[in-house]
C-alpha cells in the first residue's frame, strides 16, 4: 500500500493523478480462512483491523452482501460521543471515542474527525436532573462531561431558541471532545488496512447458510461458494436476527427502520452537535453546510431501509420549536438504515450456543460512534475468548437480569 | 405509510392512528417458571425477514388491541384479526403459505 502524505499528493500532482492506486483489492474467495467476518460495515471491518493489528491474525475474509459501509455505516448521523450512565457503557464508548482521536494517523486515512463538542439538551426538570446525574457518573468514569446552564448553551448554539413555550432549554450536558466523523471515511479507512494486512474483503456476496458440525462452525455457504473458517464472527447489525436464524440460535433483537434527513447546504450557523431527546431530533451542520437531522424510529417490526414518511414531520415540528430558523429551510434528502433494538437498549458482543461463533449486534440506533471500540473488543473476544470491554455486554445479560440499561440515558437519540 | 383494517370497527386506519404492541402469541410465563422459559418470554423474538404476527391496538380510534399478519420487507399485509385468539387462524395461514413459499414463523411453516 502506498501511503498518503503531502509528498504523495505532490508527487501525483506531477503526473496527472495517475499513480493512485485502488484502496482494497477485491479478490475472490479462497477455500478457507482462519477467521470470516460477515459484513463489512464499520464495526466488522475494524473488528477484522484489530484482529490484525492487535493479535496478528490476518488470514481473515470480510464477507458483505452489498458493499462496504453501504449499511448503517453509511446511513448515520456521525455522532460520536461517550456521555453514557452506566460503566459498561461509559468504557467501551469512551474506547471507542479515545481510538477516534487518532484513527486517521492510524490508518492514514483521513477520517475527519472533528471533536466540535455535543450538547444533550435538557428541556424538562426530570431531564436536568437526568443529566446533572450523567455528569457525576461520567466524572467517576473518567469521562469528561459537564452540565451547563441555558445562557451557556445559547452562548455556544447562537441560533437556538432557549424560552420556547412548550420545552424551554434548562441546561445541557455538554461533551467538548465529541462530535463527528466522514462516516464513508471510517469504513474506507479500516477497508485500506485491512486490505493491505493481507485480509480479503469480499463484495457482493450474501451468506447464505452457516454449516454446523457437532456444535461448531466449520464454514458459511455463500452466493460464491462455500467457505470454511475456524471461527465465525457475525456482524450484520439490522440482519443479525436473518444470520442467527441461519446458525440456529435466537437472540434477543428486532430490527425497525430509524431515518435521518438533511436541509439544503446552509453559511455556517452551529459549530457544535445538539441533541434534544425530549422531542426527539438532533441536529448537526456537516462540512457541506447541509443541517444533519435525526429522528424517530419506526414503531414496529421492519427492514424497508426506508421509514414512516410521518416520522419526518414529527422530528422536524419538534425542532423547529427549538431552532427557529429550520422552519425556512428546505429539506434535502431523507433515508433509512434497519437498526437492531435490545431490550435494554445496549449491544451485544459475545460468544454464541456455537463454540466457535461470535456476534456483535444490537447497537440500534448508536453504532457509528462506537465503531473503533467495539471492533477492539469483539477481536480480542474472538482471538482471547475473553475481553473485559465486551464481558460485560455478553447475551446471558438477558437470561441473568443484569441489564445494562441505556434506554434513559442514551433515549432514542443516539 | 402502514394501512390496517381494525377487525372490531372496520376502519382502515393508517400508522398515526395505531400503535404498535410488538410480536404476538407470546407464551407468558410468571413466577416458579424456569430462566430459560422467562427469557425466552421476555425478550427472545422472532425478527423475521418476512411475514410476522404481531399485536396493534386501535389507539385513535375504538381503543381495541387485534392481530395483524404483515411483511415486514414489503409492509404488504396479509390480514387482521381479533385478540381473542393464541394462534392464527388456518384460512390466514393457507393464504400466506400460498403467498410465500418456504414461509416459517415460530411453529408454523
Amino acid at each position: 500500500m502506498k501511503r498518503y502524505s503531502v509528498f504523495a499528493v505532490a508527487r501525483e500532482a506531477q503526473r496527472y493523478h495517475s499513480g493512485w492506486e485502488r484502496a482494497w483489492r477485491s479478490p475472490e474467495p479462497k477455500k478457507s480462512y482462519d477467521v470470516i467476518i460477515v459484513g463489512a460495515g464499520g464495526h466488522g471491518l475494524a473488528t477484522a483491523y484489530y484482529l490484525g493489528k492487535n493479535f496478528g491474525i490476518t488470514n481473515v475474509a470480510i464477507i458483505e452482501k452489498g458493499w462496504l459501509g453501504g449499511g448503517n455505516t453509511g446511513r448515520n448521523t456521525t455522532i460520536i460521543r461517550s456521555n453514557y450512565l452506566q460503566d459498561p457503557s461509559a468504557a467501551i464508548y469512551e474506547k471507542a471515542r479515545d481510538l477516534y482521536e487518532t484513527l486517521s494517523q492510524d490508518l492514514n486515512y483521513n477520517v475527519m474527525f472533528s471533536p466540535r463538542g455535543v450538547i444533550m439538551l435538557a428541556q424538562t426538570h426530570h431531564e436536568v436532573r437526568g443529566y446533572q446525574r450523567t455528569a457525576h457518573a461520567n466524572a467517576l468514569q473518567g469521562v469528561k462531561t459537564e452540565f451547563i446552564g441555558p445562557e451557556k448553551v445559547k452562548e455556544i448554539v447562537p441560533i437556538i431558541n432557549i424560552d420556547g413555550p412548550r420545552y424551554p432549554v434548562l441546561g445541557g450536558l455538554l461533551q467538548k471532545r465529541g462530535g463527528t466523523a466522514r462516516h464513508d471515511a471510517v469504513a474506507w479507512g479500516y477497508a485500506r488496512a485491512c486490505s493491505d494486512m493481507g485480509m480479503d474483503i469480499i463484495q457482493k456476496c450474501e451468506v447464505t447458510g452457516v454449516r454446523r458440525i457437532a456444535g461448531r462452525v466449520v464454514g458459511v455457504e455463500t452466493t460464491k461458494g462455500s467457505i470454511d473458517c475456524n471461527k465465525l464472527g457475525i456482524v450484520v447489525a439490522g440482519h443479525s436476527g436473518v444470520l442467527a436464524d441461519m446458525a440456529g440460535f435466537r437472540l434477543p433483537i428486532e430490527s425497525a427502520a430509524l431515518q435521518a434527513l438533511v436541509s439544503e447546504p446552509i453559511k455556517p450557523c452551529m459549530d457544535v452537535v445538539v441533541m434534544a431527546n425530549t422531542v426527539h431530533g438532533y441536529m448537526s451542520q456537516s462540512d457541506k453546510g447541509e443541517m444533519v437531522i435525526g429522528g424517530g424510529t419506526d414503531s414496529f417490526n421492519n427492514y424497508t431501509q426506508r421509514g414512516s414518511f410521518h416520522h419526518i414531520e414529527e422530528t422536524v415540528r419538534a425542532l423547529v420549536e427549538t431552532f427557529p430558523m429550520i422552519s425556512r429551510l428546505k429539506m434535502l434528502r431523507q433515508w433509512g438504515g434497519i437498526v437492531d433494538m435490545t431490550g435494554d437498549r445496549s449491544p451485544i458482543i459475545s460468544k454464541t450456543p456455537l463454540e466457535n461463533c461470535f456476534i456483535n449486534c444490537g447497537w440500534g440506533t448508536g453504532g457509528f460512534k462506537a465503531i473503533p471500540g467495539s471492533g477492539w473488543a469483539m477481536a480480542e473476544l474472538m482471538a482471547k475468548g475473553y475481553s473485559p470491554l465486551a464481558n460485560e455486554f455478553s447475551v446471558d445479560r438477558f437470561k441473568e437480569g443484569r441489564f445494562i440499561d441505556e434506554s434513559v440515558a442514551a433515549g432514542v437519540a443516539h | 405509510m402502514l394501512t390496517l383494517q381494525c377487525p372490531y370497527c372496520g376502519v382502515m386506519a393508517e400508522e398515526t392512528e395505531l400503535s404498535a404492541g410488538g410480536e404476538a402469541h407470546l407464551k407468558r410465563f410468571g413466577p416458579g417458571s424456569t430462566d430459560a422459559d422467562f427469557e425466552t418470554y421476555m425478550f427472545m423474538r422472532e425478527n423475521p425477514k418476512g411475514v410476522h404476527f404481531e399485536r396493534w391496538r386501535h389507539a385513535n380510534g375504538c381503543g381495541k388491541w387485534f392481530h395483524a399478519a404483515r411483511c415486514t420487507v414489503t409492509l404488504e399485509v396479509f390480514g387482521t384479526y381479533t385478540a381473542q385468539t393464541s394462534v392464527p387462524p388456518a384460512d390466514l395461514l393457507d393464504k400466506i403459505r400460498a403467498a410465500r413459499p418456504g414461509f416459517k414463523w415460530r411453529e408454523f411453516e
